[in-house]
């Protein structure tokens, strides 16, 4: 529950609501939400307000100190974010077209998207597996954190998506990324000399209900029906990304979704089948602990040191992390 | 299969001639001289790296454990061209790697650089180095920093950053 709450002003707060974007009736389904969150109404507004525009720096390309110096060079203001010096809010709407960008030296991420390979925590050298990758900002952050030292498989089922990763790998130096296209759920090590990873991150496909700051659309095909099927595919890959990792190493799920059902019910699911334990992190941004009950359900109490990330606590999009360690 | 050169998959360059076993294959010291002979980057930039072949004559730079052969989408990220008269590096290769070079390297000022970036051909009467490819590089925040590969002939610098990565930016 530590944390500083992060930028005070975002460009994005100031400007005048869009007319095009959410209206209440397409907030409807987070009404499921209201006995869990604090300020309901905060959260509410949050969901109903557009992005600023989020880099973070790849340190592959350049270090903070030069990417900021080049953004000051083109006339780009900036605003660092306070837990990771990383993640900016550039103040230009096409974070793309800027020479930063052309260079590789920044990449267009929004602000939660990089907490979980910063949970993740990995070291160079060491071998890990992105199991739904694409389009790589977090594998590519992932490379980052370990000075593009060591063995980042980045896998994703779609093919479509895996383009993207790779041209995004590609602009960002990462020559750690060894790129796959399977199934997590019953993924093969065949393919590699190596039968196990030190730390493997799930951030699982979702019904993406934290993302309606980004996409207004977000909620049009909500249904109850479809988290129940997505949660059945998150249960296959954290089961898998569990049984890959190694005894003592680490395994970080996330989703960019609020839907218990997606969160700490797939962790549960996690600690019933698999040899595994929840374990803390330190996480500088506001956040809420992990539920630990969910309509009719009851959670493990350790899912408590399990993170949401709500859009009203630090002005972002909303995301889920929890961070667990092999125990066999 | 084993003899021949396959689309599928990633092959290990052969360290050297002598182990060569696929025709038309270029290999690792043939790489890195090339690397070190044009652009002076030097070898030991390399000593952590593999290199690698998947179709014909593209190779890629890896820096991660892997078997070979191996089928897989990539591997690290491409960097060259080969079986063609002419190598010719990749722009995402040169920005990751052309920091180290100290020979043909071309500095372009800012309305130049904002040309190449976009993928425009220009005329540059001024360049007295050998023809062919070049690094194209501009001063970012004090520093060179390489923009991508240029092919110069006839006193024209032609952008080969590829459509994909070609952006109008401002000068």
């Amino acid at each position: 529950m530590g944390g500083s709450p992060l930028i005070q002003s975002l460009p994005g707060a100031s400007k005048p609501t869009n007319a095009s974007h959410s209206n209440p009736e397409q907030m409807e389904p987070l009404e499921r939400y209201r006995p869990i969150i604090d300020d309901f109404d905060a959260f509410l507004a949050a969901c109903e307000r557009p992005l600023g525009n989020a880099v973070r720096v790849n340190t592959i390309k350049a270090t903070v100190e030069r990417t900021l110096a080049a953004l000051e060079r083109e006339g780009i203001g900036y605003e660092q974010a306070d837990w990771n010096s990383r993640v900016l809010d550039l103040e230009t709407d096409s974070p793309g077209s800027t020479w930063t960008s052309f260079h590789g030296f920044t990449h267009g991420q929004e602000e939660v998207s990089a907490v979980p390979p910063v949970v993740l925590d990995p070291e160079p050298g060491e071998r890990v597996w992105d199991c739904c990758a694409a389009p790589g900002g977090k594998a590519t952050q992932i490379a980052a954190l370990m000075d593009d030292r060591g063995t980042v498989v980045a896998n994703d089922n779609n093919l479509g998506r895996i383009s993207a990763l790779r041209f995004n790998a590609e602009r960002l130096g990462a020559t750690s990324l060894a790129v796959t296209n399977a199934d997590a759920r019953n993924y093969s090590l065949e393919r590699f000399e190596f039968d196990e990873f030190d730390r493997t991150l799930v951030d699982a496909p979702c019904s993406c209900e934290g993302t309606i700051r980004k996409n207004p659309d977000a909620l049009d095909n909500w249904s109850e029906g479809h988290i129940s099927s997505v949660a059945g595919i998150q249960k296959g890959i954290i089961r898998r990304a569990i049984q890959a990792t190694r005894e003592g190493g680490t395994v970080v799920y996330s989703t960019c979704t609020f839907a218990p059902e997606e969160n700490e019910a797939i962790v549960q699911h996690a600690l019933d089948t698999e040899s595994c334990r929840v374990v803390d992190f330190d996480l500088a941004l506001e956040h809420s602990p992990g539920l630990t009950a969910w309509e009719d359900d009851e959670f493990d109490s350790s899912l408590e040191k399990a993170a949401r990330i709500y859009p009203h606590q630090n002005d972002t999009g909303g995301f889920f992390v929890a961070k667990l360690e092999v125990t066999a | 299969m084993a003899d021949g050169n396959d689309g599928q998959r990633f092959d290990r360059l052969p360290a050297t001639e002598a182990d060569r076993t696929v025709d038309g294959r270029a290999t690792r010291a043939e790489v890195i001289d090339l690397f070190a002979d044009r652009f002076g980057i030097p070898p030991r930039i390399f000593d952590d790296y593999t290199f690698w072949e998947k179709g014909a004559g593209k190779i890629w730079i890896y820096g991660g454990d892997a078997p070979s052969p191996i089928e897989i989408e990539a591997i690290g990220m491409t960097c060259l061209r080969t079986r063609q008269e002419h190598w010719k590096p990749t722009t995402d290769f040169v920005q990751r790697f052309g920091t180290h070079a100290t020979d043909c390297v071309i500095e372009l000022d800012r309305e130049q650089a904002r040309r190449f970036a976009s993928g425009e051909d220009q005329d540059l009467e001024r360049w007295d180095g050998d023809w062919g490819y070049l690094i194209a590089a501009h001063e970012v925040a004090g520093q060179r920093e390489p923009i991508g590969v240029g092919l110069y002939v006839h006193g024209e610098l032609r952008s080969m950053v590829p459509k994909g990565r070609q952006r109008d930016l401002e000068s």
